[in-house]
């Protein structure tokens, strides 16, 4: 056993393209500039025809990798979460862990849980690390969200993949693990069948007896479990399927507004499904200090919510990443929603 | 070509990691691996190695008219890139824009989807390569 | 060693031959060089024929075997030779290699292509088969594309331009106007080329060789055979072959083409003349770019200058060395043949058969064929040789 454990360091990865909610509203004939405000998301990153979950994956895991210096050869642990895995059978983990040069001897297996998949990921290497089963885990969460036209959800459902390196080296953990814990119910808000394109969901149904009932029980049970309040947190972070409900639920556990803005990234890449609470961690880890107490919990439809409790540590002081995930997300290009076709597959005859 | 599941397999570590080798005796790389050294022939050394994943655009074209498998994705550039080490590398470019791409652009390499040979098939993964400033 | 000369040339016109077959065109090439010859088939005792990528196009290989069969010939050795688009040199180099060794007396070499049987993009994808299957083609490289790379690297150190390239395929689509075996009957422009679609940039279209059915067959003697039978020709005074890798990432230039140098200086040695002596050369242009390599390969015009040689007029029908007087590979390119093709064109010119295209008393001609993106090169060098009939 361990004493503590916690992320030693992460990577994101987002495609180069996007495009715009006004873009997608013009071609079905719907007011976009309502539709941006209504879901706080200006445009959404979409993914090449040559990028998949997979490939992003492998990108934010090898940014990682050189940003924090970590030797692929101690990664212990691959555990990578999607509902865009490329193969419905043949691990996304397995083709990481060759891209990433580990050895042959680390623990993996791809994960699902709609948007949580990563968070999930988290907690197992988390649970590994503590126990002293393995030196580093990977966790990995990666999403090429499929959008269906002129349906609600194409607004929002983005790609990116988010890689958070977990260990229990005191020299090189930048925010300890304090707690973890996860709230699970059986709730069909969302869900694929698996030859299925696009995934359903339930409009409003999605709501308060899904995203809020999970996100707002698990910070609950979290405060409980530390005996913390949520005025001591300095950021926070939840699922982001829009610009919205990530504020509400902060708002409904009194968590002032400044403390999400620096994780709150759907605005501008869109919904990354697996990705969203994974690199919206990432994105305040680049800016939190030593001390800073960090809220995070994720919402996977189906349903479930893992919530987190970090505590950033000296180490940040010296351990950052190269780019941090705001700037990165400043190189993109814009494509029409023609090309926004191509390249996602939707072109029948291709 | 890009069905066959042991030969892509067999090329994973070029493909995703690029892995050539270089002489001990010379000191030249090569990408990809080579059963021989050119120059030292029977005194040459050849040791495993991946090449750096830099480099800087030596050539490059942009495709209008594409070969079978690659009709969906003109138009689209070919480089050939002069990584860190000298060594040479054909490959696509991604995520880039007309003028950025001259010759001396310096790039890196990204893991991208090559294609596959049908819905069915495997996934085939390679290198190509992306302009930083 | 025995000395080698050509005593007889046919082929068929260079086109989309929709309406013969591969056997068809092979057998009317070799029976018309026999004819042309003043021979007998019998008397062929070996057969090299060049032919590239028969399995992709017509699903046919055993060439060799297949040549014999179709004109009678069996018993007698038939090879087939590849090496992608110099198939057709590396099979006159071998039938020169077999009288000259003392072998054989009388050698048949052939250069055959059926191109136009599959899709455009089928047929692209077997002529990428010239380059690196393994680390050009899985990246998506076409052929006109690693010519693109060339183009680029040359306009990049010498200041080549587009124009000049253009001017290339200007020359060689008047010189076809005036070949009645040429594919294209077709004068163009600068300003045609310059306008016409990329395909990879900077080549367009009309940089383009295209997709060509065709045959073509030459008779080769030994002198003493030859002067026996009363035969008369031209003589090969040199058939040599330079190798350089298969893909260009591992070239050590981009500018030059090492197999054309290597190829061209030991011709040049053997057959004791430097590339002053040359009164005109059928060169490898399956791009326009090709060709201004190739007369900076060859020692015509010192490298980085092909460009403004080809600019000033320099390689034209009346030029100080005219280059592809045959229409070069506008005349029609197909791949297997094209090597033949180029000694046919040395052949008619030196015995004063060329017709409208013919220059004023050639003495030496030379031939440069070209594989892929010039892995393989032959130079060959033709001499007048006695009075044909």
């Amino acid at each position: 056993m361990n004493e503590k454990a916690g992320i030693i360091g992460y990577g994101v990865h987002v495609p180069w393209r996007r495009i715009r909610v006004e873009e997608i509203a013009r071609v079905w004939g719907k007011d976009g500039k309502k539709i941006a405000k209504g879901l706080n998301v200006k445009e959404k990153s979409v993914a090449a025809f040559d990028e998949d979950a997979c490939t992003l994956a492998v990108e934010a895991a090898r940014k990682g990798l050189t940003d924090f210096e970590i030797d692929p050869k101690r990664v212990g642990a691959i555990y990578v979460g999607s509902e865009s895995h490329p193969y419905a059978v043949n691990p996304t983990a397995s083709i990481v862990g060759d891209a990433i040069n580990a050895d042959n001897e680390y623990f993996a297996v791809d994960m699902e849980f709609a948007c949580k998949a990563g968070t999930a990921a988290m907690q197992v290497c988390y649970a590994q690390a503590i126990a002293g089963m393995i030196e580093v885990g990977l966790a990995i969460g990666t999403d090429t969200a499929q959008g269906k036209p002129n349906d609600a959800l194409e607004f929002t459902a983005g790609s990116g993949a988010g890689a958070i390196f977990i260990g229990s080296d005191k020299k090189e953990i930048i925010a300890e693990i304090d707690a973890t814990c996860s709230y699970t119910t059986d709730t069909p808000d969302f869900w694929r069948r698996p030859k299925a394109e696009f995934p359903e969901h339930t409009g409003r149904f999605t709501g308060k007896p899904a995203y809020f009932k999970h996100v707002l029980n698990a910070a609950k049970k979290l405060l409980e479990k530390t005996g913390m309040e949520a005025g001591d947190f300095d950021h926070a972070v939840f699922h982001q399927p829009n610009g919205k409900f990530p504020v509400k639920a902060a708002q409904a556990l009194g968590i002032p507004l400044e403390k999400t803005e620096q994780g709150l990234i759907t605005p501008l890449i869109g919904n990354t499904y697996s990705g969203s609470t994974p690199m919206g961690l990432c994105s305040i880890l680049d800016k939190a200090k030593p001390k800073d107490k960090i809220l995070a919990v994720s919402y996977g439809s189906g349903a479930g919510s893992d919530a987190f409790a970090l505590t950033v540590t000296k180490n940040i002081e010296k351990r950052r990443a190269r780019i941090p995930v705001l700037k990165q997300i400043e190189k993109k290009k814009y494509v029409d929603y023609a090309v926004y076709l191509k390249h996602r597959g939707k072109i029948k005859s291709l | 070509m890009k069905d066959s599941a042991p030969l892509n397999w067999r090329k994973f570590p070029e493909r995703y990691n690029l892995r050539g080798n270089y002489c001990e005796e010379c000191g030249t790389a090569f990408f990809p691996a080579r059963a021989i050294c050119p120059k030292c022939r029977r005194k040459g050394k050849l040791v495993k190695k991946d090449m750096p994943r830099t480099g800087k655009i030596y050539s490059f074209t942009k495709l209008h008219v594409a070969p079978t498998g690659f009709r969906h994705e003109t138009p689209y550039y070919l480089a050939i890139i002069e990584l860190e080490n000298k060594a040479r590398v054909l490959a696509q470019l991604v995520d880039t824009e007309g003028e950025k791409v001259k010759i001396g652009a310096k790039v890196k390499k990204m893991f991208r989807k090559m294609g596959q040979a049908d819905k069915y098939g495997t996934i085939t993964y390679a290198y190509k390569f992306r302009i930083v400033k | 060693m025995t000395e080698v000369v050509i005593v007889g040339a046919g082929m068929t016109k260079f086109g989309e031959h929709w309406e013969r077959s591969f056997r068809e065109l092979i057998a009317e090439a070799a029976i018309k060089a026999i004819g042309d010859a003043g021979i007998k088939g019998e008397q062929i005792e070996a057969i090299y024929g060049g032919c590239m990528a028969s399995g992709r196009f017509i699903g046919q290989e055993h060439i060799g075997a297949l040549i014999a069969d179709q004109l009678g010939l069996n018993p007698i050795p038939s090879t087939r030779c590849e090496a992608a688009c110099a198939s057709g040199g590396v099979a006159l180099r071998n039938g020169y290699l077999a009288i000259k060794s003392g072998e054989h007396d009388v050698v048949a070499v052939g250069g055959i292509e059926k191109m136009t049987e599959v899709s455009t993009e089928e047929a692209s994808f077997a002529l990428g088969g010239a380059g690196d299957q393994e680390t050009e083609l899985f990246h998506g490289a076409t052929f006109p594309s690693l010519y693109a790379l060339l183009a680029r690297r040359h306009m990049h150190e010498f200041g080549t331009t587009e124009e000049q390239m253009a001017m290339v395929a200007v020359k060689n689509h008047a010189n076809g106007m005036l070949n009645p075996n040429s594919q294209f009957h077709r004068e163009i422009t600068v300003q045609d080329v310059m306008k016409s679609t990329y395909v990879a940039e900077p080549i367009k279209v009309l940089d383009c060789s295209p997709i060509t059915d065709g045959a073509a067959a030459v008779i080769l003697c030994s002198k003493e055979k030859a002067e026996e039978l009363g035969l008369g020709g031209i003589e090969i005074l040199a058939s040599e072959q330079g190798s350089d890798t298969l893909s260009l990432a591992d070239r050590k230039s981009l500018t030059e083409l090492r197999a054309t140098k290597e190829a061209a200086r030991k011709a040049y040695e053997k057959a004791r003349i430097s590339p002053k002596d040359v009164s005109f050369a059928e060169v490898h242009d399956c791009f326009t770019i090709a060709e201004i390599l190739a007369i900076e390969d060859l020692g015509f015009f010192k490298k980085g200058k092909g460009g403004m040689a080809t600019e000033k007029g320099k390689t034209t029908l009346e030029g100080e060395i005219p280059i592809n007087l045959s229409g070069g590979l506008k005349c029609g390119h197909p791949v297997g043949a094209t090597g033949v093709k180029q000694a046919i064109e040395a052949f008619e010119q030196l015995l004063g058969r060329a017709g409208e295209r013919q220059i004023k008393n050639p003495q030496i001609g030379l031939a440069h064929n070209i594989g892929g993106s010039g892995a393989t090169a032959v130079v060959s060098i033709f001499k007048k040789w006695g009075v044909g009939e």
